[in-house]
């Protein structure tokens, strides 16, 4: 089921040096690129379908499209390698393994958008990975494929670095260019969209990390020989991460469209120690979950997704076995997205607070049956009542569990029940 | 870690080393605006000192021209940079999601006996901090344990002894 499309340098000993990429083709689409006039580039990545990556499976070529022209403004590119939601761990790969993939699609992309400076945004707990990203980087410039003429050709691109420093909302588009600018990680309230004013008041494109990387790819061997991977609306392959309690996690690339549960079985080997599967986390831990009955009919893609009421997201997969207490799993979830609130929009800084409160008394044994509905009601109050999704990166998932498996929220709050109807009598 | 809310003051002025000055200049010159060089100089400065005192943000500012507020409010809102003093050895587990699901807590409870310390404290001799983070990105080799930031993953309390026993 495995394919090698993004991933085809990986297993390569030190695939992630420059010489070592180009006796395998890194770099080879640039003469390619710099004859095509950068709207045929924009048509050929709007062709492929290549959705965003990160999370939103926004098509990136339509994207592109967005940028106003004329403005007579810089126009910016930010790498988003932020990476922070949970159960996503597919971006260092690249970074690490096949670096100058990337910089050969910031290439493409900054000529397609007319860009000449880029920066990276890359989350502050990956201190070997930026280490070897920089490095790229470095030899890049030094073999002339980055600085004032990208391998000869008349374009200049300064490509930068810029480290985060652990807080997860800098992944969301707007967070990540405040903390470019020198500021807390507060997400801006759209429109206007970064396309029209983003970093510094300038138009910009923000892509995720294997958005990017799927560019060369996509240049070298056209928009049909990516579609020829994945479903009609969910074209391409994806760096799958699968974690929890199967017995072989870890990071695949996979076509879009394949039957979930088939790839749990096949590819990560099955839920572990003969247990049995108690739910699937599709798309990393703002994902609505999925029970067992519902996985069956899963395919890997956007439509199927929310067809199931789910997201693909990040394509962050993890298996929950039968051991699993589902209460206790929502409260490290809540946990999580209060302690990434930034604190701006009080549904959210005060709402998860709320929430995490209460979660916590009934894993005390101290809820009572209004306590779930409580927070049933908490969730709907707080989605979608604030300046960025990160409250809904938590109300959803947590509304999932509390429906779908809530008996085990009831049954933590059943012996109140009893307590309460003894002194009655 | 712990309290985000006061600066330390060393009492010695502070100011970058010939290495990390030459990094703030060749860095700046990236930026169209200076402010955008506040966390870089945090990241610098940390990197420098192992912590960022009250006389460092008071230096950013002046390096950069801007307000101390300003590096303040950075400084305190992200949450890997270190107000005071860590341990030797500073210590993160992991505690979201796959993690969890693959038990960091025994990871958390053994470094909690084996040191003699809570998450978000150092120990008396200094040599160790411990701290529990959220999501490292490493889930799929979890529990996963970063150690100076380096990382260490598919961690049991096994494995955690003999890289402890391995630290001086």
């Amino acid at each position: 089921m495995e394919v090698k499309i993004l991933s085809a340098k990986f297993d390569l000993e030190d695939g992630h040096k420059l010489e070592i990429a180009k006796q395998h083709g890194a770099y080879g689409t640039l003469d390619k690129l710099f004859a095509m006039k950068p709207e045929e580039v924009i048509e050929e990545v709007k062709a492929s379908g290549l959705r965003g990556r990160g999370g939103a499976g926004f098509p990136a070529g339509v994207k592109w499209g967005f940028l106003p022209k004329g403005t007579g403004k810089p126009v910016y590119l930010a790498v988003n390698s932020d990476e922070s939601e949970p159960a996503t761990f597919k971006d260092r790969y690249i970074l690490v393994k096949d670096p100058h993939m990337m910089i050969e699609g910031i290439i493409i992309c900054s000529y397609a958008i007319g860009s000449h400076d880029t920066y990276i945004y890359i989350r502050g707990e990956y201190t070997s990975q930026v280490k070897a990203l920089q490095a790229a980087i470095d030899e890049a410039y030094e073999a002339g494929y980055l600085g004032d003429k990208v391998a000869g050709h008349d374009f200049k691109l300064e490509v930068t670095v810029h480290r985060g420093a652990g807080a997860y909302v800098c992944g969301e588009e707007t967070g990540l260019l405040e903390s470019i600018e020198g500021k807390k990680g507060q997400p801006r309230a759209k429109p206007p969209f970064p396309a029209v004013s983003g970093l510094y008041g300038c138009p910009t494109i923000i892509n995720n990390v294997q958005s990017i990387a799927s560019l060369p790819f996509i240049l070298e061997k056209g928009a049909e020989a990516y579609k020829a991977y994945g479903t009609e609306k969910s074209s391409g392959t994806h760096l799958f991460g699968i974690s929890g309690h199967v017995e072989k996690p870890g990071m695949y690339e996979l076509p879009l469209g394949l039957p979930l549960l088939e790839v749990v079985e096949k590819v990560a080997g099955g839920v572990w120690k003969g247990r049995t599967l108690k739910g699937v986390i599709p798309g990393g831990s703002s994902t609505p979950v999925l029970t067992p009955d519902e996985a069956k009919t899963v395919t890997l893609d956007y439509e199927s997704m929310a067809e199931h009421k789910t997201m693909f997201g990040s394509g962050g997969i993890v298996v929950l076995d039968e051991t699993v207490d589902m209460v206790k799993l929502v409260e490290n979830l809540i946990y999580f997205y209060h302690h990434e609130s930034c604190g701006q929009c009080t549904p959210c800084r005060e709402g998860l607070g709320w929430m995490l409160k209460i979660i916590k008394k009934v894993v005390r044994g101290e809820g009572e049956m209004s306590d779930i509905n409580l927070l049933l009601e908490l969730c709907d109050n707080i989605e979608m009542k604030t300046v960025c999704v990160l409250s809904a990166a938590c109300t959803m998932p947590v509304r999932s569990y509390l429906v779908k498996f809530r008996d085990e929220f009831d049954a933590y709050v059943s012996e109140d029940i009893s307590t309460a109807a003894a002194n009655q009598e | 870690m712990s309290d985000r809310s006061q600066l330390i003051s060393t009492g010695e002025p502070f100011k970058f080393d010939q290495e990390r000055d030459t990094e703030f200049e060749r860095l700046i010159k990236r930026y169209p605006e200076r402010e955008s060089m506040i966390l870089p100089a945090l990241w610098l400065t940390q990197e420098q000192e192992g912590w960022i005192s009250a006389e460092a943000i008071a230096y950013i500012a002046d390096r950069i021209g801007t307000f101390a507020s300003k590096v303040f409010e950075c400084a305190t809102f992200y949450t890997m940079y270190h107000l005071h003093p860590m341990g030797k050895y500073h210590i993160c587990v992991c505690r979201t999601l796959s993690c969890w699901l693959r038990d960091k807590q025994a990871i958390v409870d053994f470094l909690k006996d084996e040191i003699g310390i809570e998450p978000g404290q150092k120990s008396e001799d200094g040599r160790f901090s411990l701290e529990e983070v959220e999501c490292l990105g490493h889930c799929g080799t979890a529990p996963v344990v970063q150690i100076n930031g380096e990382f260490h993953e598919e961690m049991d309390v096994e494995k955690l002894k003999a890289l402890l026993a391995e630290l001086n």
